[in-house]
C-alpha cells in the first residue's frame, strides 16, 4: 500500500472535474465520478504510469430504493505495480443504460452479465447481455431489495406429469423478518472512550 | 469449390464427473477441435448474498464454509476481516496464528484435491487415493477445532470460536513432519509421468498480459509468471511475521499451475511449522464483550455476562455505516467481500468475490484450438468449486 495521498492527489489533477468524491479509508482510494466519465476515467486509471490499475476485481451494484437515483454502481480495480486499490462508484436511475467496460477489461464480460441478472441493470454495447446465475427462464432480478427473500417460484419433481415443475412458493409459515431496534449500543461508545484516552 | 464448415454442439456435464461439480458448458466442436465454449453456470445458485443481507454478522458466517466448500475457514477468514476492520477491533495474537494455521490447512486440502482429481482426470487414481487419506487427516484437526469436518463456522469477527483442544498442536506438528514425505510420493506418480505430463506441458497457455486481462488471481496469476500474493504484498493476520516464498511458474500451462500447487504445499507446511514454533499462550478472541459471547463460566455467575450472551444471539451486534472491501489470498486465488453495513445488526450488502468465477469466463479463451480431450485437463487445473462460483 503505498503512497495513497499522492495518488489521490495525482488523480484529482489528472482528471479534474470528473472526480466528484474522493477519500481515503481503510488503505484503499473511494472514487465517485459520473456515469458518463467512466469509461475516460477507467482508461485513465488502466493506462496511466503513475496509476496503473491493471486489473478489474469485480463489479457490482446496490441498491437503494428509497434514494431518488436508485442504483450506486460498484467497479473494484487493484494496481499490482503500485499495490493499490481503488473502489470507483457511481449513481443512477433505475432504468439508466450504462456503458458497458468489456472494451478496456475483457472479464468485465460475465461481472456485467451478473448485475444485469441480480439487478436488472442494462448495458450498452454488451456483447452477450444473457442471464448467467439465475434458472432458465427467471422472471425478477433477486439482489434488488423489493424482491422477497423466498422467491416467487420453487421446483418440484411431479410424479403424475414424470417431470419437473414450476410452483409459486408455498411456506407453511409466512417468513419472518424480526425488527431488532434497541437502544442497545454496540461498539461505538468503546472508540469514544479509546479516542478520549488518546 | 468450398466445402462448408459444420460444426457440432456438445453437452458437457451437468453430470459429468470431470466438469468438477455442477457445469454445463456447451462446445462448439469442429471434429475434435474445440471451436468455442459457452459456460453455464449457476446450476447450484443458492442467493448466498441475499440472504446474507437478512441475516446478522454472526449468522452470515456459516455461508462462508458452503463457497469453497474444500477449504472453509479460508472464506470465513475474508468475512471475519472485513468485519473486524469497520468494528476496528483487534485479534489476539494466538487467535491471529490459529487462523493462519487453519488458511495453511485450508490451502493443503484445497491443493491436495486439485491435484489428484486432476491426474484422476488424465487417468491416474492412485495419487486420489493417497491424497485422499492425508485429507481425512486434516478434516480430523478442523473437527477437532471446530466441531466440524467441513462447514466450520470457526473463524468468528473478532477472532476464532474457541480454544484449541488439548493435544491438537502436537498432532499437527506430527503431520507436518510426515506430509512432506507423502508429496514426494505424490510427486513420482506424477511430475515426471510421462501420461501426465503428455496430458498437461503446454496445454492451456496463459501469457501474462492474459492473466492480467482475464482478472485472474492464485495459482493461475503465478502460473503465468506474476509474482503476486496477498499474503505477500497486502498481509493480514500475522502473515508478515512469517518467512515463506512464493512459488511462481514460467510457461503458464497447466503443467506449471500443478508444480506451483505441489510447491504451494511445501510452502504450507513451512508456514504452518513456523506458526507452532511461535504460537504465544493466550485469549484467541478479542475481549470486547459488546463482539465476543462471554463464556460458560461466566454465564453461570454474571447477570451482565447473560444479557450479553442473550442480546448477542438474538440481536446480535451492530456495526457502524461503511464500506469496505476485504481479500484473502485463498487457496483459488483472491476471495473478497465487499462489505456495505449501515449501522444495523445485518450487512446492507455483501458482495462476494470468488476466484473461480473470473476463472471460469476465461475457459473459451483457454480451450479455444484445443482437443476435446484436453477440456478436463484445463478444467482441472482451473481449480473449480461450485460453490463460490454460482454462490
Amino acid at each position: 500500500m503505498s503512497n495513497l495521498p499522492d495518488l489521490e492527489k495525482k488523480i484529482n489533477s489528472e482528471l479534474t472535474t470528473k472526480i466528484k468524491i474522493s477519500e481515503i479509508k481503510h488503505s484503499q482510494l473511494y472514487l465517485n465520478i459520473d456515469c458518463d466519465d467512466l469509461l475516460d476515467v477507467l482508461v485513465f486509471l488502466k493506462n496511466n504510469a503513475s496509476t496503473k490499475f491493471r486489473q478489474l476485481i469485480d463489479i457490482t451494484a446496490v441498491d437503494y430504493p428509497e434514494e431518488n437515483e436508485r442504483f450506486k454502481i460498484v467497479y473494484l480495480l487493484l494496481s499490482h505495480e503500485f499495490n493499490n486499490r481503488v473502489i470507483l462508484t457511481y449513481s443512477i436511475n433505475e432504468n439508466e443504460v450504462i456503458p458497458s467496460i468489456t472494451e478496456i477489461f475483457p472479464s468485465a464480460n460475465w461481472m456485467e452479465r451478473e448485475v444485469f441478472d441480480m439487478y436488472g441493470i442494462k448495458f450498452k454495447n454488451h456483447p452477450d447481455l444473457r442471464r448467467i446465475l439465475t434458472d432458465y427462464n427467471f422472471e425478477g432480478f433477486p439482489l434488488r431489495k423489493d424482491f422477497p427473500l423466498t422467491g416467487h417460484n420453487e421446483v418440484r419433481y411431479n410424479e403424475d406429469e414424470k417431470k419437473v415443475i414450476y410452483e409459486p412458493v408455498k411456506l407453511e409459515q409466512n417468513y419472518r423478518n424480526f425488527d431488532y431496534e434497541s437502544p442497545w449500543e454496540g461498539t461505538k461508545y468503546i472508540k469514544e472512550i479509546n479516542k478520549k484516552n488518546d | 469449390m468450398t466445402k462448408e464448415k459444420k460444426t457440432l454442439n456438445l453437452n458437457f456435464g451437468p453430470q459429468h464427473p470431470a466438469a468438477h461439480g455442477v457445469l454445463r458448458l456447451i462446445l462448439e466442436l469442429d471434429g475434435e477441435v474445440v471451436e468455442k465454449a459457452d459456460p453455464h453456470i449457476g446450476l447450484l445458485h443458492r442467493g448466498t448474498e441475499k440472504l446474507i443481507e437478512y441475516k446478522t454478522y454472526a449468522q452470515a458466517v456459516p455461508y462462508f464454509d458452503r463457497l469453497d466448500y474444500v477449504a472453509p475457514m479460508n472464506q470465513e477468514h475474508a468475512f471475519a476481516l472485513a468485519v473486524e476492520k469497520i468494528l476496528n477491533i483487534d485479534v489476539p495474537i494466538r487467535g491471529q496464528y490459529i487462523r493462519v494455521i487453519f488458511c495453511e490447512i485450508g490451502r493443503i486440502l484445497s491443493h491436495i484435491l486439485n491435484i489428484t482429481t486432476q491426474a484422476m482426470d488424465v487417468g491416474a487414481l492412485t495419487p486420489t487415493l493417497w491424497g485422499f487419506e492425508e485429507r481425512e487427516k486434516l478434516m480430523g484437526f478442523y473437527e477437532r477445532a471446530s466441531g466440524s469436518r467441513l462447514h466450520a463456522n470457526y473463524f468468528r469477527p473478532g477472532g476464532v470460536h474457541q480454544d484449541l483442544p488439548r493435544g491438537l498442536l502436537e498432532d499437527i506438528t506430527k503431520f507436518c513432519e510426515n506430509f512432506p514425505k507423502i508429496i514426494d510420493d505424490l510427486e513420482t506418480l506424477l511430475t515426471d509421468n510421462r501420461i501426465f505430463k503428455q496430458r498437461n506441458v503446454d496445454i492451456g497457455i496463459v501469457s501474462k498480459q492474459d492473466a492480467l486481462d482475464y482478472s485472474f488471481s492464485g495459482v493461475m496469476l503465478r502460473g503465468s509468471g506474476v509474482p503476486w500474493d496477498l499474503r505477500k504484498s497486502q498481509p493480514y493476520d500475522c502473515y508478515n511475521q512469517i518467512d515463506f516464498r512464493i512459488p511462481i511458474g514460467k510457461n503458464g500451462d497447466c503443467y506449471d499451475r500443478y508444480l506451483c500447487r505441489v510447491e504451494e504445499m511445501r510452502e504450507s507446511i513451512n508456514i504452518i511449522n513456523q506458526c507452532l514454533v511461535k504460537i504465544p499462550k493466550g485469549p484467541v478472541k478479542t475481549q470486547d464483550a459488546k463482539v465476543t459471547p462471554p463464556s460458560k463460566k461466566e454465564l453461570k455467575n454474571s447477570m451482565e455476562a447473560l444479557i450479553h450472551h442473550f442480546k448477542l444471539f438474538t440481536e446480535g451486534y451492530r456495526v457502524d455505516k461503511d464500506e469496505i472491501y476485504v481479500s484473502v489470498e485463498a487457496p483459488k486465488g483472491e476471495f473478497g467481500v465487499y462489505l456495505i453495513s449501515d449501522g444495523s445488526n445485518k450487512p446492507y450488502k455483501c458482495k462476494i468475490k470468488a476466484p473461480g468465477f473470473s476463472h471460469l469466463q476465461a475457459m473459451d479463451y483457454l480451450i479455444k484450438g484445443h482437443m476435446l480431450a484436453d477440456v478436463p485437463a484445463v478444467l482441472g487445473s482451473m481449480d473449480i468449486v461450485f460453490g463460490e462460483v454460482d454462490r
